[in-house]
């Protein structure tokens, strides 16, 4: 039992990373309203974003700048710097997902204003006539 | 100038897109010549490419900003990614003479916008194509999606709603192809191709889950992308409510670019030694393209709209592909290669003509084809052909890739897949010969009354001789003529392509 609580504990980044991805998974996959399809995408979008920058994280770590020592020595120990790179590319592909996230509302307006509703069942129904 | 190629063929989409955004006052005829000019000129920029690497026999490492791999981003232009990028470009470029009539007519307003979205797409995908680390071609493969999304929700009313599904799976396929290299990232710490190909050989890390999770999560991202079947319920949809236009770059370029996609992760980064003995799954694949060959046709069988026939002839066509790089023999490979090639040209071609039987006779149901012998004699012509390269007839194409594809099957012992081959040509004859056996021997007064009789004053204008305009006509007798080209010359592109292109191990 302790095993498995620490098993969990050691990683709670990734359950909740994981919890995240389902509840998104979820909600674009299951709901019927257009609008909480998107919300779905935009929370499993943002659990692997979050998956992949907590996997950035290092504590007692500095900022990735180059930092000298009182004698005026460069400090060139790896350990000493935090990798910028997980966030960084986490930085663009949030980018992407305001983009999509934009072009989904956009696409929403305009199926409102085709069919006159979000709820998918009726949307499918106003197509069929 | 010669070795900023790879970066030119990029970028000069990129800013003829930004610049169609802002010339919009200029009218219509700018907006097309500034497109025709921009894709024409990547297309020169990858044949210029493609070319060197052909005489030096060394793929073309571009670092962009003189950064150093794996640090920076290089494009690699290697002998499988020149002859995609060059299919990419000249298949835009028809698609862009193309346009001249059906956008404008798709678009009454604002056509400088849809161009502009036409550009960056091309952009996305010679960017997908070239592009040598995981991440990069992650943000590619979104720009060019994104660019997709408007092009198709510009088809208007059932469209949207296609389009939004199709936005749906394609940002889950996205998802799980960032999640997938998150995972290669943690456990190698890089995000180049060649680099990770170097730290996944290594033995410590063979046996690593994380690496197999992030191998099939990346692979069935890239299955959404490119509509394997189960995977395909958005593309029917989405495609077949598109704009003519939209339709004729879309169709044949996204798919198999996704198809690229997933030879570069099979092969470049991962090996096939790696698949075949690590991943369990590895051996199914092969089923799933056989359904998808069989059912893609038989689906195609029993539409009504001309389009959505195609559509899943696509479908259709991803399992031969997907059965063809899986096979892991070389025939196989090379079947998988040169059917990119193919059926990128195939379904162009498709697409082009029906687009041009829809102009002109503003239908897009079967009976469109009454009597197109009489009415539009070049565009049947050319229907024909796509239809006999799909078939597989010689020396067209199609016969060849289905050729090296079934040798690959044969050799692999897989006769699931033989067998799928087999039967989906003999479909895809049946579904062609209805609907030529229609346009040839079909008279004009039945296409009348089946569509009821309040049309009936219209047959006299309909009889005449009504070919589509010479913008629409030449790009489509071009691609007719490309698909003899490419099957009377499939020993030079399986020579000088495909074979230096083949991964090590298969």
């Amino acid at each position: 039992m302790d095993e498995l609580f620490y098993f969990i504990i050691a990683k709670y980044n990734y359950w909740a990373a994981l919890v995240l991805l389902f509840i998104g998974l979820f909600g674009m996959i299951v709901k019927n309203n257009l609008m909480k399809k998107i919300i779905g995408m935009v929370i499993f979008q943002t659990a692997i974003l979050l998956f992949i920058v907590s996997i950035g994280v290092k504590r007692g770590a500095t900022v990735p700048i180059l930092q000298f020592s009182p004698d005026k020595q460069p400090l060139l120990d790896a350990t000493a710097y935090a990798n910028p790179l997980p966030h960084v590319l986490i930085l663009t592909a949030i980018v992407v997902g305001v983009a999509v996230l934009g072009v989904a509302l956009a696409l929403l307006q305009k199926i409102q204003r085709v069919h006159g509703t979000i709820e998918e069942d009726e949307i499918l129904e106003d197509m069929r006539k | 100038m010669m070795d900023q190629t790879p970066a030119i063929m990029i970028l000069v989409p990129v800013f003829a897109s930004l610049a169609l955004t802002l010339i919009g006052p200029l009218g219509h005829r700018a907006a097309y010549g500034l497109l025709i000019i921009s894709i024409a000129g990547s297309l020169a920029a990858a044949l210029a490419t493609m070319v060197q690497v052909v005489q030096t026999g060394q793929a073309v490492h571009y670092r962009m900003g003189d950064w150093i791999p794996p640090m920076g981003i290089e494009l690699v232009i290697d002998h499988l990614s020149a002859g995609v990028l060059v299919l990419i470009s000249a298949c835009a470029l028809l698609t862009a003479i193309y346009s001249m009539h059906t956008a404008r007519q798709d678009n009454p307003d604002r056509l400088n916008h849809y161009y502009a979205l036409f550009a960056l797409l091309v952009a996305g995908l010679l960017g997908m194509t070239a592009t040598g680390d995981v991440f990069n071609l992650y943000v590619l493969l979104e720009i060019s999606a994104l660019s997709s999304y408007g092009l198709l929700a510009r088809g208007k009313g059932k469209a949207y709603y296609a389009t939004f599904r199709y936005l749906m799976m394609g940002t889950i396929g996205a998802s799980f192809y960032l999640l997938g290299v998150g995972y290669i990232y943690i456990m190698t710490g890089s995000l180049n191709m060649a680099d990770l190909a170097e730290i996944l050989s290594r033995p410590e890390l063979e046996a690593s889950v994380s690496v197999r999770i992030g191998f099939s999560l990346i692979i069935l991202g890239v299955w959404i992308k490119m509509a394997l079947f189960p995977l395909h319920a958005w593309l029917p949809n989405a495609y077949s409510r598109a704009g003519t236009t939209t339709a004729c770059l879309i169709a044949p370029l996204m798919t198999k670019v996704s198809v690229y996609v997933m030879l570069r992760i099979m092969f470049t980064v991962f090996s096939a030694d790696y698949i075949f003995q690590q991943i369990a799954w590895s051996r199914l694949v092969i089923y799933l393209a056989s359904a998808a060959a069989v059912l893609g046709m038989i689906t195609a069988l029993s539409q009504r709209d001309l389009r959505k026939m195609l559509t899943y002839i696509i479908v259709a066509e991803i399992g031969y592909l997907t059965g063809g790089a899986w096979l892991a023999n070389t025939a196989g490979y090379t079947g998988a290669v040169y059917h990119i090639l193919a059926d990128g040209l195939m379904t162009l071609c498709l697409f082009m003509a029906v687009g041009a039987i829809i102009y002109r006779t503003g239908e897009s149901t079967a009976a469109a084809m009454q009597g197109l012998f009489q009415r539009m004699p070049v565009t049947a012509g050319v229907l024909l052909v796509a239809a006999a390269s799909v078939v597989g007839v010689p020396p067209t194409c199609g016969f060849f890739s289905k050729w090296y594809l079934l040798q690959g099957a044969v050799k692999a012992g897989e006769w699931v897949f033989v067998a799928a081959l087999i039967i989906a040509g003999l479909l895809a004859a049946i579904l062609f010969f209805r609907l030529l056996e229609r346009a040839f021997f079909g008279r004009l007064e039945d296409a009348v009354t089946e569509n009821g009789s309040e049309k009936s004053q219209e047959v006299p204008r309909k009889i005449r001789l009504e070919e589509a305009p010479l913008t629409m006509l030449l790009p489509l007798v071009i691609t007719g003529a490309a698909l003899f080209g490419l099957g009377i010359y499939t020993n030079e592109v399986v020579q000088y392509l495909i074979r230096w292109s083949m991964p090590a191990g298969i």
